[in-house]
């Protein structure tokens, strides 16, 4: 079976500035991948060159087996990939299910096929946020929750568009290692609903535990790629984290 | 209010309004004064369709109602149309430099866009002023229309399209603001960066936003060539339009269609008063005043002011 | 409003001989004229960098979106008018003289911005319309006071010019723009040198570390803020010293500054100074070639223009 995501010598510049160089990495469906690397290393920016919010210099990007290169990030999150922010960005003036609201009118229903009548939309918002545990907010403000509820809003609201491959960008920083564990049983479950997950994290237990596979990211290129325990111990990554 | 509702309800207070003041009322300076709250409830309404709705906040209103007015004297140069085949034209237009702005301006942000927007009506005052077939710098006559059609004044025959005007801008603003569109221009307001990640096609609406609003704007100038019968750049493209066009929606409420036309009525009527009772200029002190009071004190208006009121007695 | 300097004196009798006659010397003195152009508007590029500087402050540094500062520098204009006119002190010395007064009028400004938005977390349409309210309510105010009238002052070097060769220097443009200099430069230091100058500009680059570190970066910004509105004080006796005001003229400028910051790449002083002078020389060839009355569409027009091809600016951040 093809990969469900292709990237073949991705590269971003800013000015002088390399962010990435020649990045290629492919990923199954099904798959939990983990994405890690220092501060500054570019792993946000690959997420925001793979989701469209930022246009890569060079390389190209496969999803599904159609090149996205050039597409906005709008058409990409209509083709199944979703990505939540590393800090919340939730739609402040909205309540909760309204959140939701937007990606399932704007995504769900945009696609080919039946739409969801109203009704049906409503009911949607409700059982996503059931599912992260939200539902007795509803009707509140973003403004009314708590930092970990904040980060579940968030991925609730990357799971609206029905995606197929979730990027989740540093949603655990700076919880307790118990909303850790609530985050990743979240995360689990999506994966065994058939959702394919790429884990942005630093803290190595959570993606240790979580990852199938693992992809290391320093200054801007792909030091290693591979099944976690090795990974890790390739000196390269130790190096780069521990410096010499 | 459901839909079915706001429509019969409102449908009949216009008409009651209309029928009513034109029956009863003599004075004719409650028409002139009752056009321009009219206008301003059509102008602050279009401003919250792009700024409280979709969170652009545009200074250059004076261009589009500027514009507005101007096709208007070029149509009445050109040809005899009756004013609502004006108004339409204008609206067109002013679109059409909606779109323009909007597809100019598609990167900017915040002041940037605000900024810009102050740019292009400098810019299309300066080609105005320029441009001697409506006058140029020197202004424009107007002859007003001897007859207007059925009976009354000419100034009665523009406050009643004015009223016409302002029902049918209320109404797209409150469907719009129901819709998926409207929830889309909401969730651009709040961030637009997670609103394109949720599938909302930011750009389109963005330039829906600004065409409708443009639109509408332009509408509510396209009479006023006949309503003054003196029409000059300094006049047509003043800062005032902008001020009201912000401190009513503002003052009123945002997020609503409710604030504007609160905000309009309120406004609207203390300038009118004051004009004629004090100066022109105090009275243009007095919105910059409430404004900038307002947005310090109560930054979601009267409406907000109400429903956080509402909020607090469930409590 | 002529923002060509070279109108006055012999540049203007220039221009009239070629309108009246076309004499067909017209090839030489255009060369004249584009010359003075071209060196009015380094002269007033010099002067508009004074006016920018304030806004490179609030808005390129501490990220306040000020389009009232035309209005302050309005009031600095006529602060110097009344002095000046009622006493004779130089414009110049009011200007710096009242800076500290400005400094403070600056300070209270901010704190009510503080309280009002950066506090709460307010949107930025508040924030815009707060500052938009703030310009309308001083040219108004303004309007009330001083009626619509130009206004000036007397000064010995307003009128006299000096001459090298082809070249105008009305003393007029000359002085401000010096003085703008100057202006520039002892920022500079400021920021480079000083404590406060360096919390500054600390501020400015990572606002978020300074908070982490739990500095208290509002007392450094109400003081940024002071001094730019300082610099209004300053930059509005400039203003009245190279041409008559009234009122209404502040709205000229929001559109220039604004310009100019963007040219200038927002935080850059060398940037900002390079815009202005750009601004200041495509705007006197557009006034002495075309006429004035096209004059401020070229601010404007080149703002749009920077905005869509290079947000950036030309000297970058």
């Amino acid at each position: 079976m093809p990969p469900l995501l292709e990237v073949s010598g991705l590269g971003k510049r800013f000015g002088g500035f390399v962010a990435l160089e020649g990045i290629d990495l492919a990923i199954d469906t099904g798959e939990r991948l983990g994405l890690i690397g220092p501060n500054g290393s570019g792993k946000s920016t690959l997420v925001n060159c793979l989701c469209g919010a930022l246009h890569h210099d060079r390389g190209n990007i496969i999803f599904d087996g159609r090149a996205i290169d050039g597409l906005p990030a709008y058409q990409r999150t209509r083709l199944g990939l979703a990505r939540s922010f590393q800090l919340p960005k939730p739609f402040r003036s909205l309540n909760l299910l309204d959140n939701l609201r937007i990606p399932l009118l704007y995504t769900v229903n945009a696609r080919p096929g039946a739409r969801l009548s109203d009704g049906a939309i409503g009911e949607r918002c409700l059982a996503l946020l059931d599912d992260v545990g939200l539902a007795d907010k509803a009707t509140r403000l973003p403004r009314d929750l708590t930092q970990v509820e904040m980060r579940k809003l968030e991925l609730a609201r990357a799971v609206a568009s029905a995606p197929r491959l979730l990027f989740a960008d540093e949603t655990m920083a700076g919880l307790s290692p118990s909303e850790v564990e609530e985050i990743l049983a979240v995360l689990v479950r999506l994966n065994e609903q058939g959702i394919t997950i790429v884990l942005i994290e630093h803290i190595m237990r959570a993606v240790m535990s979580f990852s199938t596979r693992l992809v290391v990211l320093v200054a801007g290129q792909k030091i290693a790629d591979g099944a976690p325990q090795e990974a890790i111990r390739n000196p390269e990554v130790d190096r780069a984290y521990l410096g010499e | 209010m459901a839909a079915a509702k706001f429509w019969v309800v409102s449908f009949a207070a216009a008409a009651a309004v209309l029928v009513l003041t034109r029956g009863l009322i003599a004075n004719e300076y409650f028409f002139f004064a009752g056009y321009v709250v009219l206008q301003y409830i059509v102008l602050s309404t279009a401003w919250n369709i792009l700024g409280g709705y979709t969170g652009y906040t545009n200074f250059g209103v004076g261009a589009f109602f500027a514009v507005g007015a101007y096709s208007s004297v070029v149509l009445h140069k050109l040809t005899s149309v009756p004013v609502p085949v004006m108004i339409l034209v204008a609206g067109l237009i002013s679109g059409i430099l909606g779109f323009g702005m909007g597809y100019l301006t598609l990167r900017l942000k915040g002041v940037f866009f605000a900024i810009a927007t102050l740019a292009l009506a400098i810019v299309a005052q300066t080609l105005i002023v320029n441009w001697d077939y409506v006058g140029g710098s020197r202004g424009i006559y107007v002859i007003r229309p001897q007859q207007a059609p059925l009976y009354g004044s000419y100034i009665q025959y523009l406050y009643s399209l004015m009223l016409i005007l302002a029902w049918v801008s209320v109404a797209i603003a409150r469907t719009v603001e129901r819709s998926r569109l409207g929830l889309g221009f909401n969730a651009i307001r709040d961030d637009e960066a997670a609103a394109e990640a949720g599938g909302v096609p930011t750009l389109r609406l963005k330039l829906i936003s600004t065409s409708l609003s443009g639109a509408l704007m332009g509408m509510s100038g396209a009479p006023l060539p006949y309503y003054v019968t003196y029409l000059d750049p300094t006049s047509s493209f003043n800062l005032s339009y902008a001020v009201n066009s912000v401190a009513m929606p503002l003052i009123g409420g945002m997020t609503s269609w409710v604030g504007p036309v609160i905000g309009a009525i309120l406004l609207g009527t203390i300038q009118q008063l004051a004009t004629v009772t004090i100066s022109s200029a105090l009275n243009l002190l007095i919105v910059g005043l409430l404004l900038i009071a307002f947005v310090i004190i109560a930054p979601n208006g009267i409406v907000g002011l109400v429903r956080a009121r509402r909020r607090a007695r469930l409590r | 409003m002529c923002p060509g300097g070279g109108h006055y004196g012999q540049g203007k009798l220039a221009h009239a001989a070629i309108a009246c006659t076309g004499c067909p010397l017209i090839g030489m003195l255009s060369l004249d004229l584009a010359v003075n152009a071209v060196v009015a508007g380094l002269l007033l590029g010099g002067f508009y960098a004074a006016v920018t500087i304030g806004v490179t402050i609030s808005f390129g540094m501490l990220d306040i979106v000020n389009i009232a500062h035309p209005a302050f520098i309005m009031l600095g204009s006529f602060v110097a008018y009344i002095v000046n006119s009622n006493f004779g002190v130089d414009p110049i010395l009011i200007g710096v003289v009242m800076a500290p007064v400005f400094f403070l009028i600056g300070m209270a400004v901010y704190q009510i911005y503080f309280y009002a938005f950066e506090q709460r977390g307010e949107e930025s349409i508040q924030g815009l319309a707060f500052f938009f309210g703030l310009l309308f309510v001083g040219e108004v105010t303004l309007i009330l006071v001083f009626g619509v009238d130009y206004r000036f002052v007397e000064a010995p070097y307003i009128g006299p010019s000096l001459h090298f060769g082809v070249v105008d220097l009305p003393l007029r443009m000359l002085i401000p723009c010096l003085v703008s200099l100057l202006m520039l430069a002892v920022l500079q230091l400021f920021l480079g040198r000083t404590f406060i100058g360096r919390a500054i500009l600390a501020v400015s680059q990572d606002r978020l570390a300074l908070q982490l570190m739990a500095a208290n970066p509002s007392r450094v910004k109400r003081i940024a803020f002071g001094v730019s509105i300082a610099t209004a004080s300053v930059a509005g006796a400039l203003l009245i010293i190279i041409q008559p005001v009234e009122p209404s003229i502040g709205r000229d400028y929001i559109g220039r500054i604004f310009a100019i910051c963007v040219l200038g790449g927002m935080t850059s002083f060398p940037g900002m100074l390079a815009g202005a002078m750009l601004i200041g020389i495509v705007e006197s060839i557009t006034a002495t070639f075309y006429g004035p009355s096209w004059a401020p569409a070229v601010a404007f027009g080149f703002l749009l223009l920077t905005l869509a091809v290079r947000p950036a600016g030309i000297l970058g951040r």
